[in-house]
């Protein structure tokens, strides 16, 4: 699963004043505009914004599901995308979800099969592989899509508000083990969110956006050491920070 | 504090579990019963309704002697044969008609033109009463198994068809991102992500098929003789004519229990695939 660090790349993304306009009606809606941003080669950066910032355009972008209407973006390896819905596909079974990931790698059997039962231990979920996701947990269903990201082979992961819908214990939770996965497995991460203290506590660093039409605001590095827990008061003022950042940059856009 | 969230998760998922235990045993009784009572419903009221003497017993008979000649018929070897050609047409129209719904269901489904040229006139087959292009076919292929077939597909295709293009519309655009972002494009992405998303609903596309596929075939047979034996169709138009009631109610009895019977399997194919689709909402 290790990918051989290429040092010549440095930036697994790379966004260049980037707009992304849509038709609507006789006008168009900017949903983009001028964004530029890099995110190194293993790098944890978290994106928070009102909703309406083009957050989503973004990693769509990013992931080459949509194109740009001017500049560019750019994302070096295999990209996988995780949603605040699992997105699992119903039919298949929490393995199957996986191996279909492997399956249209070109990974062959008995291979995929074992490589998926190895994924599924990784994220805590051995003994669930023959369950299907209507049978799992919120927080089960986003392990078995964090699993079948890693069946990618993805070197990049954009997640777009992944948690917001899981309970907080819960939540705590997948934070350790996405932490753990990202490190482990050499991850770069571009994650939207729009809880400030979600951010501060996974990212490297923050991006702010602005909506309507979204661009890159404010930024703002975390140095805070890791492990960081959520109660830490040093977390918190900087949470406090940059909600007050986004609160302006409502006020400005809307 | 991990420990705990794992039991907590676990335990969601066990309490879920009761409502499965103790449910096939249940459930089969309970869909039968009020089946049985149907039957029992039925029968009684054509029982009162032949003592009633309403009308002569040679034109109601009771149940009893309807019975008995639907025994009878079922130690002839000329019931027999009319049945198997019935059932060979059936399944024969209805096979061409499956592939036929689902090329065009597929084809119509791939290309936006053809979804504007054809999509809405599939809808307006589907709402045209099959048996109206009968007269349209007879002249076409003259008294042939040709005729039968033309209103039989022209029955159940349309449905087929439709049931493929609604369930390939209502796929979730997210599963597609999904699929797009693992890297199935063109067919693989309709061979691992949008067929088997479409699937509830072509099935109900095909259980609808078969209905009409079974009313054409049943209106055509009456309409027309083709062939060397008399088919059920045939078989219900001599005991018109020779005033045999009580054939013909037995010949009822049998289409109505063939049809039914398909519909039954149709059901439980239905309901398999929901159940495995998470479709069917226990777990709320």
């Amino acid at each position: 699963m290790s990918k051989v660090l290429e040092l010549s790349e440095k930036h697994s993304l790379s966004v260049e004043a980037l707009t992304k306009a849509y038709p609507h009606g006789d006008r168009l809606l900017v949903a983009l505009q001028g964004v530029s941003l890099e995110v190194k080669r293993g790098e944890f950066v978290c994106v928070v914004g009102a909703s309406g910032s083009g957050k989503s355009t973004l990693l769509n972008l990013l992931a080459g599901l949509e194109e740009p209407t001017r500049g560019r973006a750019h994302a070096h390896g295999h990209v996988a995308l995780i949603f605040q819905e699992a997105a699992l596909l119903p039919w298949l079974t929490a393995a199957g979800n996986v191996e279909l990931a492997l399956e249209l790698r070109g990974v062959r059997n008995p291979e995929r099969s074992r490589i998926a039962n190895e994924l599924l231990r990784r994220v805590h979920l051995d003994g669930f592989e023959r369950r299907r996701p209507h049978e799992l947990s919120g927080g089960m269903k986003q392990r078995v899509a964090l699993a079948r990201a890693l069946a990618q082979d993805a070197d990049v992961l954009l997640m777009d508000e992944p948690f917001a819908a899981l309970d907080a214990i819960t939540r705590d939770r997948l934070h350790e083990e996405l932490l753990k996965l990202w490190s482990q497995h050499g991850l770069t991460i571009l994650f939207v969110t729009h809880n400030a203290r979600e951010a501060v506590r996974l990212g490297d660093r923050v991006l702010v956006f602005t909506s309507r039409p979204g661009r890159v605001g404010h930024e703002v590095a975390i140095d805070l050491p890791r492990p960081r827990s959520l109660d830490s008061p040093d977390l918190a003022v900087i949470a406090g920070h940059i909600t007050e950042r986004l609160k302006l940059e409502m006020g400005i856009g809307g | 504090m991990a420990e705990l969230a794992a039991e907590l998760e676990t335990r969601d998922l066990a309490e879920e579990a009761p409502h499965r235990i103790h449910a096939p045993k249940f459930r089969a009784w309970s869909g039968l019963w009020p089946k049985v009572v149907a039957v029992l419903i039925a029968v009684g009221v054509w029982q009162v309704a032949a003592w009633s003497g309403w009308r002569p017993a040679n034109v109601l008979p009771a149940p009893l002697p309807v019975f008995q000649t639907l025994f009878g018929d079922l130690s002839h070897a000329d019931f027999y044969a009319g049945l198997a050609m019935t059932l060979r047409r059936a399944v024969l129209a209805y096979g061409i008609a499956v592939v036929i719904g689902t090329l065009v269901g597929v084809l119509v489904a791939r290309s936006t033109i053809l979804r504007t040229a054809i999509g809405s006139a599939i809808l307006g087959l589907q709402s045209m009463p099959s048996i109206a292009w009968f007269p349209l076919a007879l002249l076409f292929f003259q008294r042939s198994e040709a005729a039968i077939f033309t209103v039989v597909l022209l029955g159940a295709a349309p449905s087929i068809a439709s049931g493929l293009l609604s369930g390939v519309d209502h796929v979730e655009p997210l599963l597609i991102r999904v699929g797009r972002v693992m890297g199935a494009r063109g067919l693989r992405l309709y061979r691992h992500v949008i067929l088997p998303a479409a699937l509830p609903s072509f099935v109900g596309g095909l259980k609808q098929g078969w209905a009409f596929a079974w009313r054409s075939l049943m209106a055509g047979e009456l309409i027309v003789a083709v062939g060397s034996q008399p088919s059920l169709g045939q078989q219900l138009r001599a005991a018109q004519n020779l005033a045999d009631t009580s054939q013909l109610v037995a010949l009822m009895i049998v289409i109505f229990i063939i049809g039914i019977a398909v519909d039954a399997l149709f059901g439980a194919l239905d309901r398999e695939i929901r159940r495995r689709w998470g479709l069917l909402g226990t777990e709320a």
